[in-house]
């Protein structure tokens, strides 16, 4: 049936790409497995610089694994992850971060106590090209260092529009400038590829709107890949220009937005298969946490496709 | 042959005290993820308050079996008591903190029962309290038999000794394994917010274990005193440091683990200090503890937790 | 800026630090000299702890082992090079060049030892330092009593005095002006960011493990210099001075200052410092009342007095000038 053909999951054959470069970020067959439970099975992706992909999913379905997997925290294990034309498999997350990935986190991790402006500078370390016993001795080198961290540090904080909290510390700072803050830090590292967790988690909106512009605008500024996981359905297909959709750590559908929302495989990973049973259920259209824009009605006939 | 039998036996007999104390570490360890510093301590004072129930009773000069046996229930009693007072007091207000503030604050518990011990006397009497630094001596609950089967001195106090350990160690993994409440007890130790949430009562299972902790090191205290009468307020220290080495080679937090790497780190320093040098026998933990950091950190039984990023 | 303003600008507190300590040195009262010099010491051992238990958000709680170290190396050296002198120079000048020599040594040592102790142990868990560090302490004070080379139980004794409130003053100077620079500059930045979330840290590039141990490399070399210039100033150097005791009276200052703060280090290695020298009638009281203490400002106010903060956190003027 041309449906199931449809569904079934593909290698990359339609890409979005922009043309900024060869593939930076190849992941094949990563699997992570502890213990009896398969977190994340055979996972494939490719991103090529400028492309904005899509990770969605219900929750538990190994989004985050999977980030995991290609940013180190984990090692995986089966399959292979390479970036930039390095396979990383196995190395620590802070040597994948210097070949070109950078990433935040889905319970915001900032540096509490530092302030906005160390938090950046702290991802500017990497590019230092003083050693510790310079700092001691204040050498020349060293003094230039400090000069050009922080500069870089003040032009990404500028970016995100932070440039009035650089000295509050990163604790104090309300909820959306703290999101903004960990992408401020994430690109400072200067990667090719960005990796956002729920980035629009507990925001409201408008927010959201004013998110997925400046997404846009960091893709095109800096010409990076990215990648997104988001639970806000209107947010990441907006963004997205493909999708990748996680169910139990198996890829169940990719491809186009339009084609993605349609997969019944799809609806019923995220409202089950007794959903035509559950009558009662009436999901709020205008929900920011809506899971699939607006659902019909309680009383209407169950429907194969899901109306914007 | 007889040499072999006899560090067997030593190292057995040691080996079950070792066990007996690191329980109560990882016991603790597995609920609180604290390394309780003040447990040795707690059998420090498991051992003085045996001495005090003995003098009370008379048992120097009428020693019997009835007597015996209230001084042990009743030195189990005393420092599960303790055991429960500094839960209460010293860790619980403390529960939501970093781990770094509760692990400083079992050194300062440490240390107020080390060295309160050794402060001079506010009630005097024959064994005064505090006890102060000079060592006292437990009196013979029981007259003291020496056997020799097979070439192998033991003691009735040994036999004693070896019966009762391994009967609380076997009864403890009946509780922990068989029993509503060991089932509760691991729950808390692998998560104890979502233990809270299946509806277990997380402070009682953490009272509880540190009661039984406390209670196990009381009874290892006095099942030693009889063979080494010799006691004083820094008794704890070196026993205490060896236990929770055992516990850490076991795989902290399991107690199978804790029984046995007490069994293991007894028989390594009988046969490494019977057969090559003695003056070396306290330095066998510490050996064994940078094996086991630097060849299988989690330990013999434990496992790799992995975080959740 | 020209490289000799940056020298100067470099060495300036130094420049001022010495003179200053030249001009009391032998003017104070015997006794007054000598706890100006413990005090100093303390500070070195607060200050170097606070790096790693502070800065970096470890926990290491054998320091005393690394002061050992550092005493018995220099202490050795200087019974080695008794009948030495160096050519050319009056006998006090070669003492005096011997004693640095002997404490550089000292520190080199105690370096070696904290990369030797804390590249494998800081691959692990938090509470798994605490535990190597305890262990360590624990055997040096073993290996120590039962090596005669050391000396045993009964120690080196007959150390000549060579430390004196500059020795002392310059040495303490050096600590804190580490700590300080090392705060203020980007390594100084990762060891915090690693304290405040390690996974974050190493995502963000920074080589946690690496610089966790680098930190302890650092903090213990200064234990040395501290374990080197007590065994000179007290003129013996027994394994006594270095026990676990030892350690958490390290611990104790600071915890009591603030982890974090090096301006909490030094007061509360003051404090404490002339505290003990007040209490000193009632000795056995003193380990009873640290305990007290440690649990009373665990459950009242675990961040100590000063917290994160430093003395400039309150005079911002002063802050603008000594940062820029």
């Amino acid at each position: 049936m041309s449906a199931a053909a449809e569904n079934a999951p593909k290698p990359e054959s339609e890409s979005t790409t922009r043309g900024w470069g060869d593939t930076c970020l190849d992941v094949k067959k990563v699997t992570m497995q502890f213990g009896g439970l398969k977190a994340l099975s055979e996972f494939d992706l490719s991103l090529e610089p400028g492309e904005l992909v899509g990770l969605i999913g219900p929750n538990g379905a190994g989004k985050t694994t999977a980030f995991n997997a290609i940013t180190g925290v984990y090692a995986p294990t089966f399959g292979d992850v390479t970036v930039c034309g390095h396979r990383v498999n196995g190395q620590r997350p802070h040597q994948i971060c210097g070949h070109g990935i950078a990433r935040t986190f889905q319970n915001i991790r900032l540096f509490k106590e530092l302030t906005a402006l160390d938090n950046v500078r702290v991802a500017c370390h990497a590019g230092r090209k003083s050693g510790f016993l310079a700092s001691f001795l204040r050498t020349r080198g060293f003094l230039e260092d400090e000069a050009r961290i922080t500069k870089r540090a003040l032009d990404y904080l500028g970016v995100m529009g932070l440039a009035r909290v650089r000295d509050e510390r990163a604790k104090n700072l309300p909820y959306g400038e703290q999101r903004r803050l960990e992408i401020a830090r994430a690109l400072a590292t200067g990667p090719k590829i960005l990796c956002l967790d729920e980035p629009a988690a507990g925001m409201n909106a408008s927010e959201k709107v004013a998110l997925m512009e400046l997404i846009r605008k960091i893709r095109d500024d800096f010409k990076l890949a990215i990648l997104v996981i988001e639970h806000d359905m209107r947010l990441v297909m907006g963004i997205s220009e493909r999708l990748v959709v996680l169910d139990h750590g198996v890829t169940i559908a990719r491809g186009k937005p339009e084609q993605v929302r349609k997969d019944p495989k799809v609806i019923e990973a995220y409202l089950g298969d007794s959903y035509l049973e559950e009558k009662h259920i009436a999901i709020p259209a205008k929900s920011s946490e809506s899971v699939l824009d607006a659902a019909p009605a309680p009383e209407e006939p169950p429907v194969k496709e899901v109306q914007p | 042959m007889t040499e072999f039998l006899q560090h067997l036996v030593n190292g057995l007999s040691v080996g079950t005290i070792y066990a007996l104390i690191a329980l109560g570490y990882t016991m603790v360890y597995g609920v609180l993820k604290l390394i309780n510093f003040a447990h040795g301590d707690v059998y420090m004072v498991g051992a003085f308050a045996g001495l005090y129930i003995a003098r009370g009773l008379g048992v120097d000069q009428e020693p019997s079996l009835a007597k015996a046996g209230i001084v042990f229930v009743g030195s189990i009693l005393v420092c599960a008591a303790l055991g429960v007072a500094i839960e209460r007091f010293a860790y619980r207000p403390l529960r939501q903190r970093a781990r770094l503030t509760a692990l400083i604050t079992a050194i300062g518990v440490s240390f107020l029962l080390e060295y309160g011990f050794q402060l001079p006397p506010i009630i005097n009497g024959e064994v005064p309290f505090p006890p102060g630094p000079t060592p006292r001596f437990f009196p013979e609950p029981f007259a003291r038999v020496d056997y020799e089967p097979f070439g192998v001195h033991i003691s009735n106090y040994d036999i004693v000794s070896l019966v009762v350990a391994v009967g609380f160690m076997f009864a403890l993994q009946y509780i922990v394994y068989r029993t509503k409440f060991g089932t509760a007890m691991r729950a808390v130790s692998f998560d104890s917010s979502v233990a809270g949430l299946m509806g277990i009562n997380v402070n009682r299972v953490i009272v509880w274990t540190f009661a039984i902790g406390s209670g196990l090191a009381a009874a290892a205290a006095i099942l030693v005193a009889g063979s080494r009468p010799s006691i004083n307020p820094l008794l704890g220290l070196l026993p205490g440091i060896k236990a929770f080495v055992a516990a850490v080679f076991g795989g902290i937090g399991n107690v199978q683990g804790a029984m046995v790497g007490g069994l293991i780190l007894g028989l390594a320093e009988e046969n490494v200090a019977g057969y090559l040098l003695s003056s070396y026998r306290d330095g066998i933990a510490f050996a064994l503890l940078i094996i086991i950091l630097l060849l299988r950190p989690e330990g013999l039984f434990g496992r790799v937790q992995a975080e959740k990023v | 800026m020209s490289f000799s303003r940056i020298l100067l600008r470099s060495l300036l507190p130094l420049l001022i630090g010495i003179p200053i300590l030249w001009a009391f040195n032998g003017e104070l009262s015997s006794s007054a000299d000598i706890i100006l010099m413990v005090a100093g010491i303390n500070v070195i051992l607060a200050v170097s702890l606070n790096v790693v238990n502070g800065f970096t958000g470890q926990f290491s709680i054998g320091h005393a082992g690394f002061m050992a170290v550092g005493a018995y190396t220099a202490a050795k050296i200087t019974v080695a090079t008794n009948s030495i002198e160096i050519v050319g120079l009056p006998t006090e000048v070669s003492n005096q060049v011997i004693f640095f020599i002997a404490l550089v040594a000292g520190m080199i040592m105690a370096a070696l030892m904290g990369l030797l102790v804390g590249m494998p142990s800081l691959r692990l868990r938090g509470d798994y330092l605490a535990i190597v560090t305890l262990g360590f302490n624990e055997i040096i004070r073993v290996i120590i009593e039962n090596t005669e080379f050391l000396g045993q139980a009964t120690g080196i004794s007959g150390l000549p005095r060579r430390s004196n409130l500059i020795w002392v003053g310059v040495g303490a100077l050096v600590t804190v002006l580490m700590a300080r620079r090392l705060v203020g500059s980007t390594h100084g930045r990762a060891l915090l960011a690693i304290r405040e979330d390690e996974v974050a840290a190493e995502a963000m590039g920074v080589d946690t493990t690496g610089y966790k141990v680098r930190a302890f490399v650092i903090s213990s070399a200064f234990a040395g210099l501290a374990g080197g210039l007590l065994v000179h100033l007290i003129q013996l150097c027994t394994p006594r001075s270095f026990t676990f005791v030892k350690s958490i009276e390290v611990v104790v200052m600071v915890v009591l200052g603030g982890m974090g703060s090096v301006t909490g280090s030094i007061v509360a290695a003051l404090v404490l410092t002339f505290a003990l020298e007040g209490l000193r009638d009632a000795q056995q009281y003193r380990m009873v009342m640290y305990s007290i203490l440690l649990i009373v400002l665990m459950l009242t106010r675990p961040e100590g007095i000063f917290g994160t903060r430093e003395i400039w956190d309150w005079l911002p003027k002063l802050r603008k000038r000594v940062s820029s």
